[in-house]
């Protein structure tokens, strides 16, 4: 059965990008467009991993990693944060939340592919 | 993998495009003295996303803009950056870069590489004129809790003069920071297991606040209740229901002939269908509607910047936004009612001084209003200025050789507005320098199988009244016969019809004939000669006259046969063969036979200038 990954982004040509990337890639793919509905869709399922944009309107990426922690079937699956912005600061909190890791945007779709590549099959 | 990103281009501008629409609308609407902390977060929002997506596909000078725009808006949200009239001000002139380039990013031409560095250079600029070193409290907290902390914004992605082809194909973009940056890992996080570390990051958690399901369900559902469909989807759909409802006319038409009128299974089973189906119809066409606040939302800007430009005061007043119409309608209603309101602020609307002496408020005002009469949709263009004078129109057509005579209506005067070569010199060197007159204005609108009326009342203003049918693709109308052809009248333009008798016909010489109706000597055209065909009506009292009514006048039409009213699917002509005159479409009827829908308003116009012309 094929891996199944949650990518959280508000942009809709974004979420549709990544959707490409995966789907081609062989990954099943589920899109939420903010932190509610994908706090909902993780709740429903258990994702194999989740790749979140970190900036978007309401609750942020940081906010959505620390939440999708208190599930109790997602203490250790792999949440990427993908962001704009690489500064320290960004990158101590998204740690401090309990992301896996982080990715800057633009990104190269062949490095995203490896990173999941790593945690999922 | 190569991965072709010029796929998801089209999302991407129609996402950034509702950004800059709401930039604009957020600026137009702050305040400057106290700027709503909500709009300036907004503005900010809206700029980086449009960043992001930029990035991401390679528009380096949108990239570049929309970071110098971002950057000044985190000044502002910041408290560290005041918001002036020179801020707005140049934040929508880099907002019209931002448009200009995705537009020629969409089209394939070159982006306007030289703007979009000076319009990027001015915001950096201001933005770096800033009233504090640091930060102030609460509002830049939101994002960190540390204090005195860095600027969120980074530097941008350099813009640079050569140009990336092979960067803009695949998402790599060659100004990418050094590439050991772009990623990576927490190891702590990493979920290779280890007791302790997922201890610790429970006990971690324990205390964080979790976001609520329960509630947020329903948000994010209702969120999440519209997608974005390509009219082109859309359109086939509406062509299969069309057919649908032809092939249903001619089942109908076919079970009349064989049965008798006794109520049976099959009339119940065919009027079950003709339910549905008008429901389905109903239903595929509202898919099509959308509400005229997207057209409605850009003269704000239009108004402000013209009043501006002018010297004049304005106050736009805006009703209705949420009147839908079909989106086909809505693309060709906008360049009308932009000219049309910039007549009324050109034209219309005095200056300050001239008002003041007449006794109004130095402040014009100009009303959009847009609402639902019957099966059509009404949108008005209202100016409080000083009205249209009808001596000088007068006089002004005789100038330029346009046939009129004292006699005329007032309603008739008004619409010489309307007339090729009418336009003055002062309209053509249009401000948006398109030259677009009031004949093509009126033109565009009876394409569209609307009409457009004028009222108005020397120093206390004009009021432009546009109606347009709901949709374009079905029609309201009376089947007409002559000999053995069907003609469908579109219903909104009929007045009456009555059996003419020979009493009320006259020839009067050089008009060719008319007839008496309720005192009025209305031009009678017989549709066997316009069209060449041969009618059955000999006498004038063998056939029917219809009366049509358009802006400006009536025209009589003489035919031998009322059919019957029907709703039609209208099937364009000028696909199919070519544009004929006089006819602005066609439909497949009951009994599979073409029937031809004439263009009224075309009718009444070409009749009235050849009398006029006479007169």
């Amino acid at each position: 059965m094929a891996a199944s990954i949650l990518t959280v982004d508000d942009s809709a040509s974004m979420r549709q990008m990544l959707g490409f990337i995966l789907k081609s890639a062989g990954y099943e793919v589920v899109q939420a467009a903010n932190g509610e509905e994908a706090m909902t869709y993780a709740s429903e399922r258990e994702f194999d991993m989740i790749l979140t944009d970190q900036n978007m309107p309401g609750s942020d990426g940081i906010s959505l990693v620390r939440s999708l922690r208190t599930l109790p079937a997602y203490g250790r699956t792999p949440i990427i944060m993908l962001t704009t912005e690489s500064s320290d600061e960004i990158k101590s909190r998204g740690r401090a939340a309990g992301a896996t890791g982080w990715m800057v945007k633009p990104f190269d779709p062949n490095r995203l592919l490896e990173i999941v590549r790593k945690f999922v099959s | 993998m190569a991965i072709d990103l010029k796929q998801f281009h089209d999302v991407f501008f129609e996402e950034a495009e509702e950004h800059l629409s709401a930039i604009e609308r957020l600026l137009l609407n702050l305040d400057v003295t106290r700027p709503d902390p909500e709009d300036v977060n907004g503005i900010f929002r809206a700029a980086h996303s449009i960043k992001g997506g930029a990035n991401m596909f390679g528009f380096t000078e949108v990239s570049a803009v929309t970071h110098a725009m971002e950057t000044v808006f985190d000044g502002v949200r910041g408290g560290v950056l005041d918001i002036s009239g020179e801020i707005i001000d140049t934040v929508l002139r880099g907002s019209d870069v931002v448009r200009g380039a995705l537009a020629a990013q969409r089209a394939g031409h070159d982006v306007d590489a030289a703007s979009a560095q000076t319009i990027a250079s001015q915001l950096e600029r201001i933005a770096s004129a800033k009233r504090r070193a640091s930060p102030k409290g609460p509002a830049a907290a939101a994002e960190s809790p540390a204090p005195g902390s860095a600027e969120v914004a980074q530097p941008p992605v350099p813009v640079r003069g050569v140009s990336d082809e092979a960067g803009r194909q695949t998402g790599v973009s060659a100004e990418k920071p050094d590439s050991s940056h772009d990623f990576g890992f927490f190891e702590e996080n990493l979920p290779a297991p280890s007791d302790t570390a997922s201890l610790a990051r429970g006990g971690e958690h324990a205390g964080a606040e979790p976001m609520t399901l329960g509630g947020t369900h329903a948000h994010g559902a209702a969120e999440n209740l519209s997608i974005r469909v390509s009219t082109r989807k859309i359109d086939r759909l509406i062509d299969l229901v069309g057919e649908l409802v032809i092939g249903h006319s001619i089942l109908r038409r076919e079970h009349e002939v064989r049965m008798s009128d006794s109520v049976d299974t099959m009339a119940l089973g065919l009027a079950n269908v003709e339910r549905n189906l008008r429901d389905l119809q109903d239903a595929a066409l509202a898919i099509r509607m959308i509400p005229i606040a997207f057209v409605f939302n850009r003269f704000p800007r239009m108004v402000r910047d013209l009043a501006q430009k002018l010297g004049k005061k304005v106050e736009l007043t805006m009703a209705g936004e949420a009147t839908e119409l079909d989106k086909a309608l809505i693309e060709r209603v906008t360049d009308p009612l932009t000219h049309l309101i910039r007549n009324a602020i050109d034209h219309g609307i005095e200056t300050p001084e001239a008002r003041a002496a007449a006794g109004k408020p130095e402040t014009g005002k100009v009303t959009l209003r847009a609402n639902h009469q019957g099966g059509s949709i009404v949108i008005e263009v209202i100016d409080d200025g000083r009205g249209l004078p009808r001596d000088s129109i007068l006089a002004m057509a005789r100038e330029r050789g346009i046939a009129v005579s004292d006699s005329m209506s007032d309603s008739q005067v008004w619409q010489i507005i309307f007339e090729p070569g009418f336009s003055t010199a002062k309209e053509v060197t249009d401000v948006s320098g398109r030259g677009v007159g009031m004949d093509v204005v009126r033109r565009n609108i009876h394409e569209m199988g609307g009409r457009v009326e004028v009222q108005t009342e020397p120093n206390a203003g004009t009021r432009i009244s546009i109606k347009l049918p709901l949709t374009l693709a079905i029609l309201e109308g009376m089947s007409v016969r002559v000999g053995k052809e069907i003609f469908i009248i579109p219903l909104s333009y009929i007045a009456e019809s009555l059996q003419p008798t020979a009493a009320l016909l006259s020839t009067v010489a050089g008009r060719g004939q008319v007839v008496l109706v309720r005192g009025e000597y209305l031009p009678v055209v017989s549709l066997a000669d316009a069209f060449n065909l041969p009618g059955d009506a000999q006498r004038s009292d063998e056939g029917i006259l219809v009366i049509l009514e358009a802006e400006g006048g009536k025209t009589a039409l003489f035919m031998d046969e009322l059919m019957g009213q029907h709703q039609v699917v209208i099937k364009s002509l000028e696909t199919n063969y070519r544009k004929v005159p006089g006819v602005s479409g066609a439909t497949i009827m009951g009994d599979g036979r073409v029937a031809l829908i004439l263009d009224a308003a075309h009718i009444v116009g070409l009749c009235h200038s050849r009398l006029d012309r006479a007169a």
